[in-house]
């Protein structure tokens, strides 16, 4: 233990502990930018900085280890007059957008600003001007407002690992970017919108959708569908002040019904199809020997990354499209035929915590109706905005039911939007249709892992070995231990995101802590309301879901039949990591 | 006098062509300045005289004194002659080295005297310095068997054989010797944390990426005398227990580069290097890393960043690089002139290094004189020599007469001292409390003819545009303060903008990343602190008094030059130029500064002249 004092106040801390982490643990919080810890500490933005009596200059004290003796002040005259200064620099380059920001009211620098009374801005100077990129589908950088924290870099870099950002040039025009600060579309990025979650203002954001689905809401001779993510449900409730992970199915349903929506279907009826498809491709590997391992598809991120990273690998992922592809096609068409309306007719929206899904909808390859599947998805973030535009209030509204006929989900589909979950999902299909007996116990704790986990299933003659890898850079280290073989499973599930989907890309932004894993635990705590409805349900397995069945019935035949591979298979594309294709002008 | 230069004709004539050799100084700027022609004309003329291969034609190092290149120096006699071009090369060999004659008109002679003086060590550019690390520099070439034959390699075989690691580290901090980078960190010291830090791997590195403009010292050593910077990294990888070395050399530097391979090669093949070194049991080797020429590569974190192969950017220490360096291994970074120093240390004790420098500051320091000097070029002289005896003494004073106004000590992130300081002894601690530092030895002369403001400017901009950018402070800083600069010197400054840059330059040397954030104010705050009096004529006088800032150039007519033509009457657009008794006087509320007088003054004598220089510019 070490023993220090922090303006006056004598304090003992592990040894390796900052002084940062020391003053907090006195309650004295010392700004920070730059800092999330265990990510990103390169101490480079300055406004932690603290006087330690003895040395010559500040420090940082993010990463300012603590000493025996050691005699810290950090709230001098001197030391906030610094931090001022230090902030009035950041805003001499840093447009004075606040009205019309994205992140008003939730910038990290805007609060700095806000916290230290920063009244009388840098008299003029010159300011960096540099080009937008808003040329990929789902994620728009405007580095005019970058502070150069490099949270994107260190997210993209290690938890990530697509690595597209890093400082380019250098001096006041230094700025992180794509290489030679170009687009997006021009790098192997996957859009999973990981730094836009950890960019503290808005210099990286979604691609905004929802004036089209406002159109689209105004238009009578389009009849909009909208499809809810599992993970939404769980998600939004806390920008309404409930408490994180509360489940707000019922509420969620009366809001989107209330903004207008012709139809209010769940996104996990297409998570359970999903099942349906994906299990009984399963079956069919098991059967003719492979190729093993077969991993999920229904994150776009995961298949990109696999597509631009792995193409030697495309091979394994199961050719099932996604649930929001799924619920596209078949409410373009399934639905339609009901409902008595021509496809070109129908408007999907989808409600994601996703901005990889914006990406997704426009691969060419989803038009399995004839038209575009999927319209327009809006994120969590967007929708949130559509709801306070239309002054509806989740705390205020009644609960109440999707539409039918694809507004019944089961458990399993659900659990889609946690980590862990597909894999649970469809196990709960597999170990029934191999053992030929009804599951017991219905949840796979072994899979519901925080970051990389295996388990071994017995399922009848079977003895599956099943593995789930929580973001691309785990999926990275899995599948090097694959392709070495050192490893070897049945059955992998891969999100991109941290926790799954409900730390998606497109989801609220937590700015209430300065720590990487505070903050994933955060969004995984978004995953409890998704657990406690799965258990609610009575129906927890999707081969038992009576709409899913009866679609099956009415619709498509068997699984895995011809016209299920139509409309809900898809191919994947071994792609080049630098191809400068530009998705978006294909589109 | 007489009796020297009548001894050396004589000796001059008694040797015979074939006990003569011929050294040519083959340093980058007598390279520039034709040399390698002169020497292809005189082994052409040598051939002549069937005396090739009788005669030895060698290429030193820089010998040091740049204003003389090209310069040739006949041995065992040690004549130097300079500014040869290829028809004296001819004339050197026929007369000289054939007929036993000296060319008086090739010989160097005094500023001020006009003497002759025959040999380097007569001339007052070298008689006051003292040259521990210049020492085979322009004196032999570089390559290992004229190193070994000057006790090269000596005081590795002595450690290989007698010392323990904790030995050398023992001499070295004994010695005083302290980093010649720029931070003065005492050298031991550093030796002793690596070695002391946990790690089974450790590196050494030499640091050749000097940045400073204008500042060759390391290039030379590195091109003149490869060895010696060989053989310190090798002692100090013994040292710290080191198996592997990198010497990080800017690509800018490419002779550098190809004699440090060539030196490797060498040494490598005589086992100096490599395994088991003279089968003592010490194993090392060292690798070249060129670096891509960005200034702040020259910060020992940085530095590790570019060799281990990412963009050069700093990391906040601690750690420091003797506990985590290179990989995360203990290293050390020496300068080159720090491992330079570290043979002779080693061979004549640590007693010997510290009889020379001050106190604190022990041993010599190389300095890159500059600017407005009469002989510019590399000077080695003993820590704590006053700035007057390295400018007056051995640099023959300001060039042109005119009068010494200021010294821009330490490179970019340098102080300027004034007048009143030339008397102060230039170790680390006196510049540093005179508001400069020793840096790496930059030392730029200024005359009165040069404004301060625009000093501070001229070098604030260079480290604005040579920050990573990666902290704020420094990446938005440096631009604010060189926006300030910019608006005074072009007249539009008030006294609030001086608050300001003062505050603001505080706050950028107290908060930013790494040294050369912390650094960069210090050519604004070094000039405020010893030429307010300049910024605030500018400021409330809109003037500047040297005439050099473009916005603020009145124009006047110095009288000593002026020789009452009027030229300048004639071309004055407005009437402002007055005839006075002696000379010519304008009329400041008359004239707009048009700079028409100036252009046409066939004599120089207006002032403000600067301003058509940057007009055309």
């Amino acid at each position: 233990m070490i023993n220090l004092t922090i303006d006056n106040q004598q304090v003992r801390v592990e040894e390796g502990a900052s002084v940062l982490e020391a003053s907090r643990k006195l309650g004295i919080d010392i700004p920070t930018l730059c800092y999330l810890k265990g990510l990103n500490e390169p101490a480079s933005c300055r406004v932690c900085v603290v006087r330690v009596q003895g040395r010559p200059t500040f420090d940082a004290a993010c990463v300012l280890p603590a000493e025996e003796g050691m005699v810290v002040h950090t709230n001098t005259p001197e030391v906030l007059a610094a931090r001022k200064q230090i902030l009035e620099l950041f805003l001499s380059d840093h447009p004075f957008e606040c009205l019309t920001c994205e992140r008003s009211l939730n910038c990290e620098l805007q609060r700095l600003a806000k916290r230290y009374g920063i009244r009388d801005p840098y008299p003029g100077g010159e300011r960096n001007r540099f080009r937008i990129d808003d040329l990929s589908p789902s994620v728009v950088r405007e580095p005019d407002k970058c502070v150069r924290c490099r949270r994107c870099v260190a997210v993209c870099e290690e938890f990530i690992t697509a690595d597209i950002y890093r400082m380019n040039d250098r001096s006041f025009q230094a700025v992180v970017g794509p290489a030679f600060n170009g687009s997006l579309t021009e790098t192997p990025c996957i859009y999973c919108g990981q730094c836009i979650t950890v960019c503290p203002t808005a210099a990286l954001r979604e691609k905004d959708s929802s004036a089209l689905v406002w159109e689209a809401l105004a238009d009578p001779k389009r009849h909009v569908v909208v499809q809810t993510a599992p993970a939404i449900r769980s998600s939004i409730s806390e920008e309404f002040g409930f408490p994180v992970g509360t489940p707000v199915e019922g509420q969620m349903v009366a809001a989107l019904r209330r903004l207008g929506f012709d139809r209010v279907f769940d996104d996990c009826f297409g998570a359970d199809v999903c099942v349906m498809e994906e299990a009984t491709e399963f079956m069919e590997r098991l059967k003719k020997g492979g190729p093993f391992p077969q991993f999920t598809s229904c994150c776009p991120s995961w298949v990109l990354f696999c597509e631009k990273f792995y193409p030697q690998m495309v091979d394994n992922l199961s050719d099932v499209k996604s649930p929001q592809q799924i619920f596209g096609a078949l409410a373009k068409t399934y639905y339609a035929r009901q409902a008595g309306l021509d496809p070109a007719q129908i408007f999907v929206v989808s409600v994601m915590p996703c901005v990889s899904k914006k990406y997704e909808l426009l691969r060419p390859e989803m038009k399995a109706s004839g038209v575009q599947d999927v319209d327009a998805e809006l994120s969590t973030r967007e929708f949130v905005q559509m709801l306070h535009q239309a002054g509806l209030d989740l705390k205020k509204l009644p609960k109440e039911k999707f539409d039918s006929p694809m507004g019944s989900a089961s458990g399993a589909g659900i659990l889609f939007g946690a980590t862990g979950g597909v894999l649970e999902a469809a196990l709960r299909t597999v170990y029934e249709w191999l053992s030929g007996k009804p599951l017991k116990r219905l949840e796979f704790e072994e899979v519901r892992s925080r970051e990389f986990k295996e388990a071994l299933i017995n399922a009848g003659d079977h003895e599956l070995r099943v593995a789930v890898a929580r973001g691309t850079g785990a999926a990275r280290r899995l599948l090097d231990q694959v392709l070495e073989g050192k490893k070897d499973y049945h059955f992998v599930e891969v999100m991109a995101c941290p926790g799954g989907c409900v730390g998606g890309g497109g989801q609220p932004i937590y700015t209430e802590t300065s720590d990487w894993n505070e903050q994933v635990s955060h969004r995984v705590k978004r995953a409890a309301g998704l657990f406690e409805l799965d258990r609610s349900k009575e129906c927890r397995k999707s081969h038992e879901n009576a709409a899913v069945l009866k679609l099956y019935e009415d619709y498509l035949g068997r699984p895995g039949g011809q016209l299920a591979r139509k409309l809900l298979h898809s191919h994947h594309i071994r792609r080049k990591l630098y191809a400068g294709e530009s998705l978006a002008s294909k589109a | 006098m007489n009796d020297v230069v009548e001894s050396l004709d004589e000796l001059v004539a008694r040797i015979k062509p074939e006990e003569r050799h011929l050294l040519f100084c083959g340093g980058v700027p007598c390279l520039s300045m034709g040399c390698r022609k002169v020497r292809e004309a005189v082994l052409r003329e040598l051939k002549e005289h069937n005396l090739t291969g009788k005669v030895k034609v060698l290429e030193a190092g820089c010998i040091g004194n740049c204003k003389l290149g090209p310069t040739l120096i006949v041995y065992p006699e040690g004549v130097i002659y300079r500014k040869i071009n290829e028809e004296n090369a001819r004339e050197i060999v026929r007369e000289h080295i054939l007929g036993g004659k000296l060319l008086e008109h090739l010989l160097y002679r005094d500023d001020s005297t006009s003497e002759v003086r025959h040999r380097r060590e007569d001339m007052p550019f070298y008689r006051g310095q003292k040259r521990l690390v210049l020492r085979n520099c322009g004196v032999i070439p570089p390559d290992i068997d004229a190193y070994m034959s000057n006790q090269g390699y000596a005081a590795l075989a002595k450690v290989l054989t007698e010392l323990t690691p904790e030995d050398v580290i023992e001499q070295v901090s004994r010695s005083g010797l302290r980093g010649r980078g720029g931070g003065g960190f005492p050298t031991g010291r550093k030796w002793q944390a690596a070695r002391a830090a946990e790690g089974t791997e450790k590196y050494v590195i030499c640091n050749g990426d000097e940045g400073d403009p204008g500042a060759f010292m390391d290039r030379s050593i590195m091109e003149g005398d490869p060895h010696s910077v060989l053989e310190g990294l090798t002692l100090a990888g013994y040292a710290v227990g080191a198996g592997q070395g990198y010497i990080y050399v800017r690509a800018e530097y490419p002779l550098a580069v190809r004699r440090l391979e060539t030196a490797i090669g060498e040494a490598r093949k005589a086992c100096l290097l490599g395994d088991d070194i003279l089968k003592q049991g010490f194993s090392f080797d060292v690798e070249i890393r060129v670096g891509a020429g960005a200034f702040v590569c020259g910060e020992e974190t940085a530095l590790i960043s570019s060799v281990e192969g990412t963009r050069g950017d700093p990391h906040p220490r601690p750690p420091y690089p003797a506990e985590k360096g290179v990989w995360g291994s203990p290293t050390v970074i020496n300068n080159v002139e720090t491992l330079a120093n570290i043979p002779p240390i080693i061979l004549n004790g640590a007693d010997w290094f510290g009889a020379v420098g001050t106190e604190k500051s022990k041993g010599t320091k190389v300095f890159a004189l500059a600017g407005k000097v009469k002989h510019s070029g590399l000077v080695e002289v003993p820590m704590g020599t006053t700035l007057r005896e390295v400018i007056f003494d051995i640099a023959g004073g300001v060039a042109d007469n005119r009068r010494f106004k200021a010294a821009q000590t330490g490179g970019p992130s340098g102080g300027c001292l004034s007048e009143e300081h030339l008397d102060l002894p230039l170790d680390y601690e006196s510049l540093r409390e005179a508001g400069s530092i020793i840096g790496s030895g930059g030392l730029i002369v200024m005359d009165e003819d040069t404004c301060m403001v625009d000093v501070a400017r001229f070098f604030s901009n260079f480290n604005y545009q040579e920050s990573c950018g990666k902290c704020t402070t420094c990446r938005i800083g440096t631009r604010r303060m060189l926006e300030i600069l910019e608006k005074i010197t072009s007249g539009e400054g008030g006294e609030a903008d001086l608050d300001r840059l003062e505050s603001l330059a505080g706050l950028i040397k107290s908060a930013s990343l790494c040294g050369l954030g912390r650094t960069a104010p210090t050519p604004v705050l070094s000039t405020l602190r010893h030429f307010r009096a300049e910024y605030l004529a500018h400021i409330r006088d809109k003037r500047c008094p040297a005439g050099v800032c473009p916005g603020l150039a009145r124009h006047a007519i110095l009288e000593e030059r002026c020789r009452v033509c009027g030229i300048c009457r004639n071309v004055c657009p407005v009437g402002a130029v007055i005839k006075e008794d002696k000379s010519y006087r304008i009329d400041p509320d008359k004239c707009v500064d048009c700079a028409r007088c100036a252009q046409e003054c066939p004599f120089g004598a207006i002032r403000g002249r600067k301003r058509k220089e940057q007009a055309k510019a």
